[in-house]
């Protein structure tokens, strides 16, 4: 039984604060952005908005002939497909182990995976510039004792990207292991059980048991990661400014830059909203696929 | 197994051995994993010299304010939509979860804009005001109040107790795993919270610790000893709170991973 109508005078006061907050606070900027990426907003317009003018779709269209973008998108792929399975792989591999029987000390083993996700991010860069670091990292260190020649990890155009992309997966690991963790426990034992009497091995068991019943954690942790990721900013910002060569440059990061540092404002936006763009077309085919799967 | 454990400490024990070692310590082939001669002297000049006890006041205001607001915020919005009918409540609902696709980088430009006619720039509430509610927070605290018997809510209302007794004295109180777990994720959030703090916070003295650590990244870049210290400050808070609860702020991960 829920309450009566005439008692929703009290949820509209209950909801007001919240909404107002919402309303003006995120769903006005977003129409606001939207309105935005159709202006030549710049430094000028801060002070005096009216010299704003439609520019109709130029930013787009100046945005799509900009190398500069091509780039910053070229890098978030990279930064996306080869992070996204390493992350999740990683996630899961250590879910796995941290399930199994045979692993002691397991709240030991999960606070500590589960460090880097709660500290901070810039001090997370902290230390990992100083891992990477060419002549004093430990990185180098031991690369040098299995006879590997020392790698100019952040200076070095080739290497900046997967730098950061080991930063990542470390840093957030532990986060999706949880729920690994939490998606084993409610794969009923029966089940293996069963297929051991079919004579299952570990790794058909793994195969054709946990993997199918993982499939709906799997799919969450897809779409949550894969916009995570989207949106990388802070590693190049405090590790490489985006440099070298702008290899490690995000969407995000272009975006602050054009935006902030340069107060080109619509067109910022319009970088915003592609970016608005992939992430809403990502999410759609990954429900789209996941729905396939579970029939 | 011990490799992944190995792997993800040694990071933690280096930012502390290194903020540790004396100036050079830590700039040494091979490198060391533990100082030699232990020295608090980055400690002392981040406290004596660098403001940092500024930094971590203004961090602790905004991120405290931010989880005070947005629970009884959150939790009051929850609260309507978990128990109340009223017209559009399912359309506004569901446009609610729908803008959880939007990424808050859209919303940065207009709303610094909006900030700075409103002249919070370079103060608190510059930080505060976008965090005091959350479309996650709403939604997770609506689907822990639905659980709560509507039986209870009837029974105080024959009592007698108005909509904001119920609301502060029976549903808060039911209610109050889910806002202990949702307290700590917005707290956490808000202390390591880069990106805003970042273009609100232009002045020194309103820096938080993540923005004054970059800072100090770029300044002190080869100072590295100091880099870790100022890294063990900013970080030690957190590690400690979750060292505490971390069974609430595991709880609270799978809660938002369960789908509808």
């Amino acid at each position: 039984m829920r309450f009566r109508t005439n008692y929703s005078h009290s949820a509209y006061l209950f909801l007001a604060p919240a909404m107002t907050a919402i309303f003006v606070f995120f769903f006005l900027p977003v129409l606001a952005a939207l309105v935005m990426s159709f202006t030549d907003f710049d430094i000028y317009s801060l002070g005096d908005m009216s010299r704003a003018r439609f520019i109709g779709f130029s930013n787009y269209l100046n945005l799509f002939q900009n190398p500069l973008f091509w780039k910053a998108l070229g890098n978030t792929a990279y930064f996306v497909v080869v992070g996204v399975p390493l992350s999740i792989m990683t996630s899961m591999l250590v879910a796995l182990a941290l399930n199994s029987k045979l692993t002691r000390f397991k709240s030991l083993f999960r606070f500590s995976y589960f460090l880097p996700v709660v500290t901070t991010l810039v001090a997370v860069a902290v230390i990992w510039r100083y891992i990477y670091h060419p002549r004093f990292g430990l990185a180098n260190y031991l690369l040098s004792l299995i006879g590997i020649k020392p790698v100019d990890w952040l200076g070095n155009p080739h290497w900046a990207m997967p730098a950061l992309i080991i930063m990542a997966v470390w840093k957030g690991f532990g986060y999706n292991m949880i729920i690994f963790v939490a998606g084993l426990q409610n794969i009923p034992e029966t089940l293996y059980e069963a297929a051991r009497l079919d004579g299952a091995n570990g790794w058909q068991e793994f195969r054709n048991v946990t993997i199918p019943m993982l499939s709906q954690t799997t799919g969450f942790i897809t779409i949550t990661t894969l916009i995570g990721y989207c949106q990388f900013f802070a590693e190049p910002y405090v590790m490489t400014d985006g440099g070298p060569l702008n290899s490690t440059l995000s969407i995000v990061l272009l975006m602050y830059k054009e935006g902030f540092k340069f107060w080109r404002m619509g067109y910022s936006a319009a970088i915003a909203f592609i970016l608005f763009g992939i992430i809403l077309i990502l999410t759609i085919v990954q429900l789209r696929v996941q729905k396939q799967y579970e029939i | 197994m011990l490799t992944v454990f190995v792997l993800t400490l040694v990071p933690f024990i280096w930012m502390l051995s290194a903020s540790l070692m004396t100036e050079g310590g830590a700039n040494q082939f091979p490198p060391r994993l533990f100082p030699d001669k232990i020295t608090w002297e980055h400690y002392q000049r981040l406290f004596k010299q660098m403001n940092i006890i500024r930094y971590f006041i203004n961090s602790v205001i905004i991120s405290i304010s931010i989880t005070v607001i947005s629970l009884i915020l959150n939790s009051m919005a929850g609260f309507a939509f978990a128990k109340y009918r009223f017209p559009g409540k399912n359309r506004l609902f569901k446009l609610l979860l729908a803008a959880m696709v939007i990424p808050a980088q859209v919303t940065m430009l207009p709303l610094f804009l909006m900030l700075n006619r409103m002249g919070v720039i370079n103060s608190y509430l510059g930080v505060i005001i976008p965090g005091m509610a959350s479309i996650y927070g709403i939604f997770l605290i609506r689907q822990y109040i639905i659980s709560i018997p509507d039986s209870l809510i009837e029974a105080a209302r024959i009592d007698g107790a108005s909509d904001f007794y119920i609301y502060w004295r029976l549903i808060l109180p039911l209610a109050k795993p889910i806002l202990v777990t949702l307290a700590l994720f917005t707290f956490m959030g808000a202390w390591n919270d880069f990106l805003w703090p970042l273009i609100v916070m232009t002045k020194d003295s309103m820096y938080t610790l993540p923005v004054a650590l970059a800072n100090l990244m770029g300044e002190h870049a080869q100072d590295t000893e100091l880099m870790m210290a100022g890294a063990v400050v900013t970080v030690f808070p957190v590690l400690i709170i979750f060292l505490v609860t971390q069974k609430y702020y595991i709880r609270g991960i799978m809660l938002g991973s369960v789908k509808e």
